[in-house]
């Protein structure tokens, strides 16, 4: 997984595909008039006159003209119906999907970052992370969007057009990606201090990949299997980071902040302010208004030791 | 002074020299600071709100300025995010609460006596306090930002965001704030243009011989008197959201988070054709002489600017397609977003069909208009497909609709005001502005233009969102960001050689050419500058080119000369009704805006503000209104 798509024009996707398609329709449309109408202004500038330096007003040919400007407007009338035909279609084709069997996963926008909930009817398959969502290729996704704060807009450029997250009001898009990949995704309503790392990914697997890795997450975190890793959730459990965060296994229960359960599988930490590597986290957890200014996580003002102990757990959450 | 005047169309015979003085003496102000704070004459508050409007122009070039460098490269740290979102958000807000709409109402009040042939505003001291008002609640914008306190929540401050538990302190009061004063003085100058076009036009100019740029300042005048008080209602809500907490706007007390962004751009939008149709009165007037030509369809171009106005209130919810609002209403927003392509190609066609009658003289305000015709077209182009609702909801809040909105914005209006600044200044100073500089101006403008907001359409489409302070490397934004970082640079110099060439042409003597562009329009018969007194002899028009009208020029008399009269006409064939005294000079207005400053920003920081604030409200304007002793 290379390259991590992030455009309208590079779709893997049937809602981004007809969007695209739309595009295209739009674009070569707008690129014609655009083409004829610079040539008649062009020709209007350059055509032969007869020589004239007279100051006399001209007020000749009116009628003559007139009718070229109705004939112009009658055809930017009859593009524009065209336009309305092939949105209002696109428009429609976008809400077609069978979703009977389709997964359920509720996003909630936070500041700033996305907590991602997959649905089940037992309450404990139920699976929660955060920042990534992970998805069967070929299968439809319906995601059930929640603000908590204020308004975000979940938006996954290859996949599908954007959907406002708006307090007090439930939203939803479906998505499907038709190859496997990553998709870059991120917030696109401006939501405040750091709406710039209000990033996400979305990484489309083969289906029995993708139900592996759902297995994966419904695990409680693993064991600590080394003294280092044993300290480090000393650490976590005694220190602040318990007020905010679930390790499920563990007596950390809070919902304020990200599930980290899994954190060690995830590519990006802080929204994707960052990836997932040991120096980056450690930067991160030690002071993390350095790594993303203004984010709701405090300074939980460790020992060094404790730190790297911390760290070697965190690392350890696969 | 109900009694019908004896006024008669008379054959051309110039004010003597005494009279014209005597006339002179009449509506001058007085001298002195006291009697520069007290004018009351439309070109001086016209002139000083044009140059006011330029100098926040300016500033808000400055803010994009630093957010193109901030954007430059990936994850550079100039700005922090703070900072930058202030930015942003003072950039918009500036350009659209401070320059934009008021530099149009500006060049309105300049403009418009000149252009119909009488002395004043039908009201100078309204038109003064609007004047203030907007210049105290920008400076109070701008000092608020100087002390940390500038808008940190974009110019349309969506709700929840900017409520008081996510935008705490005082930064977003000021912007509500700035909202009031900017919707009051856009409103006392809306009003005042009505009036005065309706009633104040010269014997003979009947509304079917208006001049296209009067015509635009009518349709925009009454787009902003339903535009602004929706705004001003929301802000008002915001502010008592914030201040006594009502809960308006709060979903968890049963307000409503989506209320604000439908009063927000129920204004947002026809905000843009306040700002747009004003230009394309001026692309009208501009036409004119520079094809020496009758434009091609006046009474279509009249029609399309009335159905822009009305059809520019049917599409806010274009700027709402993400939220998820019903299907079918969805479809009736993105017609509406179509149809208004209708009467601006309708007036794009007749420009060209003018052009191509016309016989050309490549003026630099003609080279703007051209700019502005390739420009504007392509913006037009990209809002049609904006207009699309699978289309808008992948580019909606990307750089895509950035690149949109300067194409129309700049494109659509800021290219004619500058040919409309290089056309209307030996009018206004009495001295032109250098051709040679003027297409220099013009050339840099244009390619520094199309180099920093034509690749933001790519940007767009590949997902860049607005309002992100910075962008990893791996987006693959850098090397588009850079070259619209570049063509800003070019964008600034432009504009500095506009300065330096303003500043030239102010250090050279006073030509006083009172018509330099053997133009047709009416302002152009009189001297440049013009006197005080606008016209030492009120014309009479007979011909919708009224300096290209065959004939002995005609104009009224019997009007005294020792008292400032004006003539009123009837609305629709400019018939003379009767005369009308206007107000003496008075400092009335500026104490009025004074204290209405005080009561707004004092509201800013306690309730009680509206409660003491409304006392010297109340005096300045009893003082404002008590009535003169007739001398007769």
């Amino acid at each position: 997984m290379s390259e991590k798509l992030n455009s309208a024009l590079d779709t893997a996707g049937p809602q981004a595909g007809r969007i695209e398609d739309l595009w295209w329709l739009l674009f070569g449309f707008c690129a014609v008039v655009f083409v004829a109408v610079m040539a008649v202004l062009v020709a209007a500038l350059v055509r032969r006159r007869t020589p004239d330096e007279s100051m006399e007003p001209t007020y000749a040919g009116q009628r003559t003209a007139l009718r070229y400007v109705g004939a112009g407007v009658l055809a930017t009338g009859a593009i524009l119906l065209g336009f309305l035909i092939a949105s209002v279609t696109t428009d429609r084709g976008l809400d077609e999907i069978e979703t009977g069997g389709a997964r359920v996963l509720t996003i909630t926008g936070r500041q700033w970052w996305w907590e991602i909930r997959y649905e089940d009817a037992r309450p404990d398959r139920v699976v929660v992370t955060a920042n990534e969502i992970h998805v069967p290729v070929g299968q439809p996704v319906l995601l059930r969007l929640r603000a908590s704060d204020v308004i975000h807009s979940f938006w996954v450029p290859s996949l599908a057009g954007k959907r406002d997250l708006i307090p007090g009001r439930d939203t939803g898009l479906w998505i499907q990606a038709n190859r496997p990949g990553t998709f870059q995704g991120q917030c696109a309503e401006f939501c405040g201090y750091q709406h710039a790392h209000m990033r996400f990914l979305v990484i489309a697997q083969p289906p029995a990949e993708f139900d592996a890795w759902l297995e994966g997450q419904r695990a409680s975190a693993p064991e600590p299997a080394t003294d280092e890793e044993r300290r480090g959730r000393e650490v976590f459990l005694a220190g602040s980071c318990v007020m905010c965060h679930t390790i499920r296994g563990t007596a950390a229960g809070s919902i304020v902040g990200p599930d980290l359960t899994h954190l060690a599988s995830r590519q990006t930490i802080a929204a994707g302010a960052r990836p997932n590597t040991r120096d980056h986290l450690a930067a991160w957890v030690a002071d993390p208004q350095r790594t993303k200014p203004g984010a709701r996580m405090p300074v939980p003002e460790l020992p060094p030791a404790d730190l790297q102990a911390l760290v070697t757990y965190l690392r350890s959450l696969r | 002074m109900k009694l019908s005047p004896e006024v008669k169309a008379a054959l051309h015979e110039p004010a003597t020299d005494t009279e014209a003085a005597l006339l002179e003496r009449t509506w001058a102000r007085p001298r002195g600071l006291a009697g520069w704070l007290a004018s009351t004459d439309h070109k001086e508050i016209g002139r000083r709100f044009v140059v006011t409007a330029f100098a926040f122009f300016l500033l808000g070039g400055v803010l994009a300025a630093l957010m193109r460098l901030q954007l430059s490269r990936p994850e550079l740290g100039l700005l922090d995010p703070d900072l930058y979102n202030q930015v942003f958000s003072m950039h918009g807000a500036t350009m659209m609460f401070l320059f934009a709409v008021p530099v149009m109402e500006a060049m309105g009040v300049y403009l418009v006596p000149l252009m119909i042939g009488t002395r004043n505003l039908a009201f100078p001291r309204l038109a003064a306090f609007g004047y203030y008002i907007y210049l105290f609640g920008g400076v109070m914008i701008y000092v608020a930002f100087a002390f940390d306190t500038g808008i940190e929540t974009g110019w349309f401050s969506n709700v929840p965001l900017a409520g008081p538990e996510f935008s705490p302190g005082k930064r977003t009061d000021f912007y509500a704030q700035l909202i009031t004063f900017t919707a009051l003085s856009a409103m006392v100058e809306a009003v005042n243009l009505i009036v005065t076009i309706l009633k104040l036009r010269a014997p003979g100019m009947t509304l079917n011989r208006m001049p296209l740029f009067v015509w635009a300042m009518l349709v925009t005048s009454f787009m902003i008197v339903f535009a602004m008080p929706t705004v001003a209602t929301g802000s008002a809500m915001l502010m008592l959201d914030r201040l006594v907490s009502t809960q308006f706007f709060n979903p968890a007390e049963g307000g409503d988070a989506l209320l604000w962004q439908h009063l927000f751009w129920f204004f947002g939008h026809p905000e843009v054709y306040i700002i747009f149709l004003p230009a394309t009165g001026m692309v009208s007037a501009m036409l004119v002489p520079f094809t020496r030509r009758a434009i091609v369809g006046y009474t279509p171009v009249v029609l399309a600017l009335i159905a822009t106005a009305f059809a520019g209130f049917g599409l806010w919810v274009h700027h709402m397609f993400a939220a998820g609002l019903p299907k079918l209403g969805q479809s009736f927003f993105t017609a509406a977003s179509m149809l208004i392509a209708i009467p601006s190609g309708t007036q794009i066609f007749c420009w060209l069909a003018t052009l191509w009658m016309g016989r050309l003289r490549f003026t630099t305000p003609l080279l703007f208009v051209l700019g502005f015709l390739f420009t504007f077209v392509m913006g037009g182009l990209t809002g049609v497909m904006l207009a699309a609702v699978p289309f808008n909801l992948q580019v909606h809040d990307t750089y895509f609709v950035v690149a949109h909105f300067h194409y129309v914005l700049i494109g659509g209006a800021i290219f004619p005001l500058f040919g409309a600044f290089y056309y209307w200044f030996p009018k206004t100073y009495g001295r032109m502005l250098s051709e040679r500089l003027g297409r220099w101006n013009f050339a840099l403008m244009f390619a520094g233009f199309q180099l920093t907001f034509f690749p933001m359409h790519i940007l767009g489409l590949h997902g860049m969102p607005r309002r992100v302070y910075t962008y990893p490397a791996e987006t693959g934004w850098g090397g588009l960001s850079l070259l619209a970082s570049i063509g800003a640079g070019v964008l600034g110099l432009s504009v500095l050689l506009f300065l330096i060439n303003v500043l030239l042409a102010l250090r050279r003597p006073r030509e006083n050419p009172a018509n330099p562009w053997h133009a047709d329009g009416l302002e152009w018969s009189t001297t440049s500058p013009p006197p005080a007194c606008n016209y030492a002899d009120l014309p009479v028009v007979r011909g919708r080119y009224a300096l290209w009208t065959k004939g002995e020029p005609t104009v009224v008399t019997g009007l005294r000369r020792d008292r400032m009269f004006v003539l009123v006409t009837h609305v629709l064939d400019a018939q003379p009704d009767h005369k009308r005294e206007m107000p003496a000079p008075s400092l009335w207005p500026l104490l009025a805006a004074l204290a209405t400053t005080a009561l707004f920003i004092a509201t800013i920081f306690t309730p009680w503000g509206v409660v003491w604030g409304l006392i010297p409200v109340f005096v300045t304007l009893v003082g404002w209104f008590w009535p003169k002793q007739d001398e007769s």
